[in-house]
């Protein structure tokens, strides 16, 4: 209805028609006391001004634009709404507005224009019919390839798996594990083994004593039934171990592999009851035919097979098309050659089946020869169709080979996703890329403790070096980690600091805990509000500073004192090694600084004017005076 | 059994060659080297799809109306949106009629009111048609709606409204409603409501109404009189 809002004074009109036969009275009219006229209004995105008429807008009430929602963006200076958001993808939204259908354009990205939509409060479904093919095609792609994504997220799981889960995920993929993969070999040999000695069978070997050419399953029948046997209890014995490690036992029978594996097996396992009977041997010939499925069980070992058949299954139209179309020309050519042939003497075209397999040979070029017309009708006839299967078997082809190589391509970038080497080398630069905030974050949280250093001492100048290497954003962030690292008394740390806190926490047992810390302990619950001063439970270890070898720790006077290029040097070998946290002890509004030592460069500072109390002593931190600063 | 006479032979012979003509005629035309197609075919409809319809000058339809300057802009920007090659044709009418009354089947109604509208017949409601009408509903006094009103029940335009006239416009009228309605509509409903329009209407009795029993008959209504009004603010 909003795409013809406009003609809503002419449907109001059109009621005329109803008044002079309604039987009573008309309900008051609503009266538009807004007195807006219709106005043109500015959207600013980005830089690009749309504009347009305020009712157009209106047309479409629940979204963002139509509703009172985008008075939130609205900008009094300039009196315009701005959004922050794509000008090129506002583009085919206000269009929607304006013609009441919303296009897709095939430039942009499918999850980006998703986005979009959502913001604006538009549902993706009213696509218009022209784009809507388009759309779905590239989001049912996208799809497929997240869960791609996902699927080999799966695989990097949990460390905790029950045995059971470990063996279903072995058998899934048997790269996860040695075992794995051997048990995935020793299958595949045995299915191999199984088919060949299948084939093997039935070839001829030798002559028996009735001077006839006996199969060699017949001659070495013994042999035969060891192999045969072994197969089938590798292949019982594998059937079972899935039945166990499936997640859902239900699904896992219902699924087609394992109702190949059992048809696999089957056929042993009924012959083995029925040997005697003579009667159903016949028909325990028949299932032994089903012993080819076997050859199936491969489609666990290559994905190529897979692949293929899951293109067969989703082309099921293109395939169900191509059958029907050959069965009707089938149908009809072979009426009409049989009728065509019906004069000839000797002809082989005794009835409309019979015909059906010339035209069948004839339709898919096989020619064998072993029926030809003889007739110039049916000659005249046979052409039209050989003509006519080559279109015919040509048309739905296509469509199935395209199918198949969209499908197998993703597999392939599926695979080459999941190549180790991609995938180790792109997360180590999503780790260093984290790392580096975090650090960033440590780092930030050292010169927030000397912003409140410098604060007290007035120093203007190194003030602000300091405040503007760490934007507003940035700085608000770090204040907020920190608060939660005040609400639960622990700190970040980075990875090395950490480890390295396990290994010692592992070396070294709690002893004599020196009543510094203890000390300490208790004082640092007076926290003053001058400083962010922070409590921690510092493990013991701090205090065996000289059984630790040399420290890497940074001078907080360093930083105060040196300009930011040096911040970097100090930040690198920050890096390198560093410890976990000190404790903040502050004491009546008196912070002291930290006393690191560098070991490399051994620029040892001047003793911090600041702290008047605080002895600058070097490597031991024993003094509860003392102030440490995380070093991280 | 024995072996075929000639003339058979030669009969299917014949059959076969027929066959091959005719489908290799139809394949011809088929790959566009004849045309047997039979005369009327779509690509007339295409003819009338291109017409494009500009309308008089503001001016003068400011003239001709009682719309101001600004009402006209609104409406002509309406009019081209939904309709941009600048005049709506039948389907159009409907369609957008439609959407109105997402519940019952607006079509006859429709019917009826662009029959009203295109004043000219000739099939199309362009925009000076457009808004004369609405000019006379909107902007027109009383009586020119109600001229205006008879116009539109008057179905082959003779100056009298029959009852089977009338009773199309009810039936469409009620169709309009749908099917869910509370109480559920009754199949006499039109009828009854014709019958009731006559009893109203009809001085002399004669089973038709004529323009001056209905302008009459209406001006005695007070609900009429009344409903009339409610135009006045449409636009």
């Amino acid at each position: 209805m909003a795409g013809v809002s406009a003609w809503l004074p002419f449907a109001r009109a059109a009621a005329i028609g109803w008044m002079p036969v309604a039987n009573g009275p008309m309900p008051v009219a609503p009266r538009d006391h807004s007195k807006r006229k219709d106005e043109l209004i500015v959207l600013n995105v980005s830089g690009r001004r749309f504009q347009t008429w305020r009712t157009t807008l209106d047309r479409y009430p629940d979204s963002l634009l139509g509703s009172s929602e985008k008075e939130f963006f609205f900008n009094e200076e300039t009196k315009e709404y701005f959004f922050d958001r794509d000008p090129d993808s506002f583009r085919s939204i206000l269009n929607f507005y304006r013609t009441g259908k919303l296009h897709y354009p095939r430039y942009e990205c499918i999850s980006a224009y998703d986005e979009e939509l959502a913001f604006f409060g538009i549902i993706p479904e009213i696509i218009g019919d022209c784009c809507y093919e388009e759309y779905k095609d590239r989001k049912r792609e996208n799809v497929e390839r997240l869960q791609d994504d996902q699927e080999e997220n799966k695989d990097l799981k949990l460390p905790n798996m029950t045995a059971r889960e470990t063996m279903w995920r072995a058998f899934e993929n048997p790269h996860t594990s040695t075992m794995a993969l051997v048990f995935y070999y020793v299958t595949g040999f045995f299915i191999a083994i199984s088919v060949l000695t299948n084939v093997v069978e039935t070839v001829p070997c030798g002559t028996s004593t009735q001077q006839k050419e006996v199969p060699c399953g017949e001659r070495y029948t013994v042999a035969f039934f060891c192999m045969d046997t072994a197969c089938v209890m590798i292949f019982t014995v594998e059937y079972l171990m899935r039945l166990f490690a499936a997640p859902s036992r239900y699904h896992f029978m219902r699924s087609v592999m394992s109702i190949i594996d059992v048809v696999a097996i089957l056929p042993y396992y009924i012959g083995l009851v029925m040997t005697d009977n003579e009667d159903v041997s016949g028909a325990f010939v028949t299932l032994r035919v089903f012993r080819v499925f076997r050859i199936f069980k491969f489609s666990r070992h290559s994905q190529g097979l897979r692949i293929l058949g899951y293109t067969l299954k989703s082309c099921a139209s293109e395939l169900g098309f191509l059958l029907f179309s050959l069965t009707m020309a089938i149908i009809i050519f072979a009426t009409v050659m049989f009728y065509a042939e019906k004069g000839s003497s000797s002809t082989k075209f005794t009835s409309i089946p019979a015909s059906f397999w010339y035209t069948i040979v004839t339709m898919t070029t096989l020619g064998y020869g072993d029926m030809v017309p003889k007739t110039i009708a049916g000659k005249i006839f046979g052409s039209i169709c050989s003509l006519s299967g080559v279109l015919v078997i040509a048309l739905p082809v296509p469509v199935i080979v395209s199918n198949f190589s969209r499908i197998y391509h993703q597999n392939q970038r599926a695979d080459k996703r999941r190549a180790q080497k991609v995938q180790k080398a792109r997360l180590a630069r999503i780790r260093i890329a984290k790392t580096g905030s975090t650090n960033a974050f440590l780092q930030s949280k050292r010169s927030g403790l000397l912003d409140e250093l410098l604060e007290l001492t007035g120093t203007e100048a190194d003030e602000q070096k300091l405040s503007k290497s760490v934007s507003l954003l940035e700085s608000q962030h770090y204040h907020l980690l920190y608060c939660l690292e005040k609400t639960t008394a622990h700190e970040f740390v980075d990875e090395q600091a950490f480890e390295q806190n396990n290994l010692e926490t592992a070396l070294q047992s709690y002893t004599s805990p020196s009543p510094s810390p203890s000390s300490s302990h208790g004082e640092s619950t007076s926290t003053c509000c001058g400083c962010r001063a922070r409590r921690k439970n510092t493990p013991p270890y701090h205090h065996h500073h000289p059984q630790r070898g040399p420290l890497q720790e940074l001078s907080a006077i360093h930083i105060q004192c040196v300009d930011p290029a040096s911040h970097k040097t100090s930040r690198s070998s920050l890096n390198q090694k560093a410890e976990d946290g000190g404790r903040v002890n502050c004491r009546r509004g008196q912070v002291t600084t930290a006393i690191i030592s560098l070991q490399t460069p051994p620029r040892r500072p001047p003793p911090p004017p600041i702290p008047p109390q605080a002895p600058p002593s070097i490597q031991t931190m024993s003094s509860s005076h003392i102030v440490k600063v995380s070093a991280l | 059994g024995g072996a075929l006479e000639t003339w058979e032979v030669e009969g299917l012979q014949t059959v076969g060659i027929l066959l091959v003509v005719c489908s290799s005629l139809k394949l011809m035309h088929f790959l566009g080297l004849i045309d047997l197609s039979s005369p009327d075919s779509i690509e007339d409809d295409f003819e009338l799809s291109t017409v494009c319809h500009r309308p008089e000058s503001m001016d003068k339809l400011q003239e001709q109306t009682k719309f101001t300057k600004k009402e006209l802009q609104v409406l002509y920007r309406g009019f081209k949106n939904e309709c941009p090659s600048g005049v709506v044709n039948e389907e159009n009418f409907k369609t957008i009629y439609s959407q109105f009354f997402p519940q019952g089947d607006s079509s006859m109604y429709a019917h009826f009111l662009f029959e009203a509208f295109d004043t000219d017949k000739n099939g199309s409601v362009s925009f000076e048609d457009f808004v004369f009408g609405l000019s006379i509903i909107l902007r027109g006094t009383i009586n020119d709606r109600l001229n205006w009103a008879f116009n539109l029940y008057d179905l082959n335009k003779d100056g009298c409204i029959t009852k089977e006239e009338m009773l199309d416009i009810m039936k469409s009228i009620y169709d309009m409603m749908g099917k869910c309605t509370y109480p559920n509509m009754q199949d006499e409903a039109p009828r009854e409501h014709v019958e009731n329009f006559f009893q109203k209407m009809d001085r002399n009795k004669d089973g038709v109404v004529t323009i001056e029993e209905f302008i009459e008959s209406c001006q005695k209504d007070e609900n009429i009189m009344q409903s009339m009004q409610l135009f006045d603010n449409v636009i």
